[in-house]
């Protein structure tokens, strides 16, 4: 809006004369003054909007529309949406793995305890000559079974122990998509400042996107399912496949 | 027999060396990528190398092809162990001479089975 002196000083003129005029009974004349009022005001305006408009034409025209951010948004923020909900399913997937093991493991080292226990105080009983002929034939028995039935835990705690370790490479897996998404993220944030530093550049139509060309053998990380662009193996036996028909 | 592990996830790392360690292989060392292996490598014999692809720094496929490039090393047994499971990336392991390739994930059984065929094949092409 107009703030210098100059365009206040037309609208006290006028009004002074607009004032005499009704005051004086002419009517007419006093209407006259108050368009001229209006159309002062009006032209005021249109100044400050054709300032506006011109201003906006200009950031317009100086706009460029990057084709990485169509590319951004069409595809591969979709992606990184794909990668995140298998990070969840690989986490969650580790998760119940252990806790398998967990659940199946605790009651097995709880009858140890309780079986040994048992067997301690009757060997205790033993060892103290407390302990009749007959009772220790049974107490021999007991602890040969014992002895076998412990190996036979120690075995399965032991592969259940295994489990839980091979469950933790959801930690690598898991972690090259993260960097991945990361890595989008971050190009979303240039592209994003980019868009707000409004460059000197014409106008430029939005281009189809152009697939960023990748190096064959570039490290992708982990497949995602449904996101395999080229063709993967989809296990160890296709690896050994692939191999074995390469002479290895 | 003295293993080298690389793998950046050091989880990873301690998974693949407590495997060794079950298969009896105790003595193994570790390093972050390829760049930290190499002059571990040309600094100590090891005899078998199990690299992990995708790396910051230095990638794994890029350590097997500096591997065979380098004539001290030039024979030493590398095991990919990757998430990289796309047919082209296999391929070129293959042809820059790993001698086995595993996907992550794997189980205990498969780097077993991979590294007792890599064994056998050097121990028939010595004899």
């Amino acid at each position: 809006m107009e703030t210098d002196g100059q365009g206040y000083e037309d609208y006290a003129h006028q009004a002074r004369e607009l004032i005499s005029e009704i005051e004086s009974g002419n009517f007419s004349e006093a209407d006259n003054l108050i368009d001229g009022l209006t159309k002062l005001r009006e032209s005021a305006l249109f100044q400050d909007l054709g300032k506006l408009t011109r201003e906006l034409h200009d950031t317009l025209s100086n706009f460029q529309v990057d084709v990485r951010i169509s590319e951004l948004t069409e595809s591969e923020i979709p992606d990184a949406k794909e990668r995140l909900n298998h990070v969840i399913e690989l986490t969650e997937k580790a998760a119940n793995r252990t806790l398998n093991v967990v659940e199946e493991t605790l009651p097995r080292t709880e009858q140890l305890d309780q079986r040994a226990t048992q067997l301690k105080a009757q060997w205790d009983r033993f060892t103290h000559r407390d302990m009749k002929v007959e009772e220790f034939r049974g107490l021999s028995k007991e602890i040969d079974e014992f002895l076998s039935w412990t190996s036979e835990n120690a075995t399965r705690i032991h592969g259940g122990l295994s489990e839980v370790m091979m469950a933790q490479d959801f930690q690598d897996l898991t972690g090259q998509i993260i960097r991945r998404v990361i890595t989008l993220v971050q190009d979303v944030e240039d592209n994003l400042v980019g868009l707000i530093r409004v460059t000197g550049q014409a106008i430029k139509p939005v281009e189809a996107p152009t697939p960023t060309a990748q190096k064959s053998v570039e490290a992708e990380g982990p497949q995602v399912p449904g996101l395999e662009k080229v063709e993967v193996v989809t296990g160890q036996d296709e690896v050994d496949d692939l191999l074995s028909s390469l002479g290895f | 027999m003295k293993i080298l592990i690389v793998d950046d996830f050091s989880t990873m790392r301690r998974i693949i060396k407590n495997l060794l360690r079950e298969l009896g292989f105790n003595n193994t060392q570790e390093a972050d990528d390829g760049a930290t292996a190499l002059p571990m490598l040309q600094s100590i014999e090891f005899d078998f190398l199990v690299t992990d692809w995708n790396m910051p720094g230095m990638q794994g496929i890029d350590l097997l092809k500096a591997v065979r490039a380098d004539e001290n090393l030039s024979s030493l047994p590398v095991l990919m162990v990757t998430a990289e499971a796309k047919k082209d990336q296999i391929v070129e392991a293959a042809q820059a001479g790993v001698n086995g390739y595993i996907v992550k994930p794997f189980t205990a059984q498969t780097l077993n089975e991979k590294i007792e065929k890599i064994f056998e094949r050097i121990e028939a092409s010595n004899g």
